[in-house]
């Protein structure tokens, strides 16, 4: 298929391909799915919102924000114990998952937020005056009126979680950063390296044109 | 003869029915700010009636319309609705009060994310009611804002009238009996405002609607309300009638509004124009109202003729509020000063209203 590889090295290829596919899939689920709630919570209890709490709200936006700021190969290594708690390893395409996943959640969750502050005002007291309750608010209103921008936030996620993967795959994750690394840099194959970025370059473009497609064809209604 | 006729007679006010809404000492002083938004409002408003709320911006009309549903939690007062206290519900009890009480807003507040007929059903969805229900709802609706086409655009799709009738027949999906409007043609082009208030006009009479609104138009007032009150700084400084503001306004804010609409004050300029008195002559510039079957020209001649008086038009304007007609009319009067003192008398015992506007001599 590629002339210029070995079959071995093409096979590797495809091998480290999928496990990239599988850490930034995986991870990106996580995301989304703490990663809403949280956003929605930290909504919510902000000033103004439907549940206004400092009590809550700080805290939480402390520890989003320390997630956030915590470089990630840092952070990959001082969740280790957490990761062997979850995954049973530290090492491996699963293991990456782990750190792959909290990063990004913190990540997901202010972009969601954002989003969800996109939501005009106006629209949220009209659902309370004809008497809708708050989880109805959330679920009727809040969340399908900022479908545009949550589906903007999750691309934003998937394409941030590509360049993350590669990091985490030279600790051991597996992938197609690490396939880079190990034959592209160390064994001096700059055929190797070329095809990896390549194929990140094609993974990227693609997440981000699929992405947008989506997003214009939402707000176009 | 009958010139100047009592307002419409509100049951309300002869004691009959209890009020739809009864406000009583609303006040509400946001945290930071300098003075309160609502600094002790009572209002009453009669089942049927149309009552307007107009004030400058910042007079605190949104705020006292969303304390009527509690969408602001008042400081102190009392809010009424149909009989039951909302000020004493909880969360659950408000929610119920709410679906009774429908509500129009100046921005439109459409859902971008459902179509004309998902954002009419909302509120019954949010109430519980079953699909097919909520589906023949919509669908008797739509024609009753004139969207019958318009049933799978999307909000986007749709002009600003056309999105305020959807606000309209969401506001009425749930078949309240009050309607609150927050300035519900503000966003609108005078055209659409006229068509818009005419629709307010219309389903008010046909479904029975008690209706409050606010807004900062005083022609708005005029097309729609039977009563009107006037907000200022969080009180109301005038209320009453439409036709009685209107045609003897007291506060000089309410003149201000009613100027808008009924020029009650004399051009400037004419006043410098007119001729001076002659000697032992007086002149004195009037302010007359007819509210009633009376020509303003026989009025005019028959004083000028009796009292041997120069009667001058310098402005005036016929008009009519409701089914009402009325004319209002500046004269300056020119005559023997006890002459003009009787024409004065003689004018109001026909039951006209007659005011000596201020007058600064050259
Ligand atoms: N949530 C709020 N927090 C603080 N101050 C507020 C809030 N809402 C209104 N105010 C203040 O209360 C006063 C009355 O505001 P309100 O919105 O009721 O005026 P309005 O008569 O509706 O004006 P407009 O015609 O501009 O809509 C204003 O001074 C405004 O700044
Ligand atoms: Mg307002």
């Amino acid at each position: 298929m590629l002339p210029w590889l070995t079959p071995m090295l093409e096979d590797l290829l495809v091998e480290a391909a999928l496990e990239t596919l599988v850490m930034v899939g995986g991870a990106a689920a996580i995301a989304v799915l703490f990663g809403l709630p949280l956003a929605l919570l930290l909504h919510a209890t902000a000033p103004g919102g439907l549940a206004p709490s400092a009590a809550l709200n700080r805290p939480l936006g402390l520890v989003v924000n320390a997630v956030r700021s915590t470089p990630f190969i840092i952070l990959m290594v001082a969740i280790v114990p957490f990761t062997r708690l979850v995954a049973g390893t530290s090492i491996g395409t699963g293991a990456a998952i782990v750190p792959l996943a909290l990063a990004a959640t913190a990540f997901i969750a202010r972009l969601f937020e954002n989003a969800l502050r996109e939501v005009d005002r106006g629209v949220v007291e009209a659902a309370r005056a004809m008497g809708a309750s708050r989880l109805q608010i959330v679920l009727k209103v809040l969340v399908p009126e900022a479908l545009p921008g949550l589906l903007a936030a999750i691309t934003v996620t998937l394409v941030s979680l590509v360049g993350y993967s590669a990091m985490a795959g030279a600790v051991g994750g597996g992938g197609l950063g690490d396939l880079g690394i190990r034959f592209g840099y160390q064994r001096f194959m700059p055929e190797v390296m070329a095809t990896v970025v390549l194929i990140l370059i094609l993974f990227v473009q693609g997440l981000q044109s699929l992405g947008d497609w989506l997003v214009r064809r939402l707000r176009r209604r | 003869m009958m010139l100047d006729q009592p307002g419409p007679d509100l049951p309300v006010a002869a004691g009959r029915v209890p009020p739809a809404i009864r406000l009583t000492g609303l006040r509400r002083h946001f945290r930071g700010a300098p003075a309160p938004a609502l600094d002790g409002i009572s209002l009453e408003v009669a089942p049927g009636e149309v009552f307007g709320v107009i004030g400058r911006s910042g007079a605190g009309k949104s705020t006292l319309i969303r304390c009527v549903n509690l969408l602001e939690r008042p400081d102190a007062g009392r809010v009424e609705v149909l009989g039951g206290d909302l000020t004493a519900e909880g969360e659950a009890g408000l929610r119920t009060a709410r679906r009774g009480i429908g509500m129009v807003f100046q921005h439109f507040n459409l859902l971008a994310s459902r179509t004309v007929a998902g954002n009419i059903a909302f509120p019954l969805e949010v109430a519980g009611v079953p699909r097919a229900e909520r589906e023949a709802r919509v669908a008797e609706l739509l024609p009753l804002v004139g969207l019958a086409e318009k049933r799978d655009a999307w909000p986007a799709q749709l002009s600003g009238g056309q999105k305020q009738r959807v606000g309209i027949a969401r506001a009425l999906a749930s078949a309240p009996s009050i309607l609150l409007c927050d300035e519900a043609t503000s966003a609108l082009d005078p055209e659409t405002t006229t068509e818009i208030l005419g629709l307010l006009a219309d389903l008010r009479s046909r479904l029975r609607l008690t209706v409050l609104l606010i807004t900062h138009e005083m022609a708005v007032v005029k097309a729609l309300c039977d009563r009107v009150a006037v907000l200022e700084a969080g009180r109301v400084i005038e209320q009453g009638p439409v036709f009685d503001v209107f045609t003897r306004p007291r506060a000089a804010t309410t003149r201000r509004f009613v100027a808008e609409v009924i020029g009650h004050d004399v051009p400037p300029g004419t006043l410098a124009a007119l001729p001076a008195p002659g000697p032992g002559e007086a002149r004195r510039l009037l302010r007359v109202l007819f509210a009633g079957p009376h020509s303003t020209r026989a009025v005019v001649s028959e004083a000028s003729r009796r009292f041997a008086l120069d009667l001058n038009i310098v402005a005036g304007r016929i008009d009519a509020i409701g089914a009402r007609p009325f004319g209002i009319m500046a004269l300056a009067a020119y005559g023997v000063p006890e002459a003009v003192e009787a024409a004065i008398l003689w004018m109001r015992g026909l039951g006209l209203t007659v005011d000596e506007l201020a007058w600064e001599e050259g």
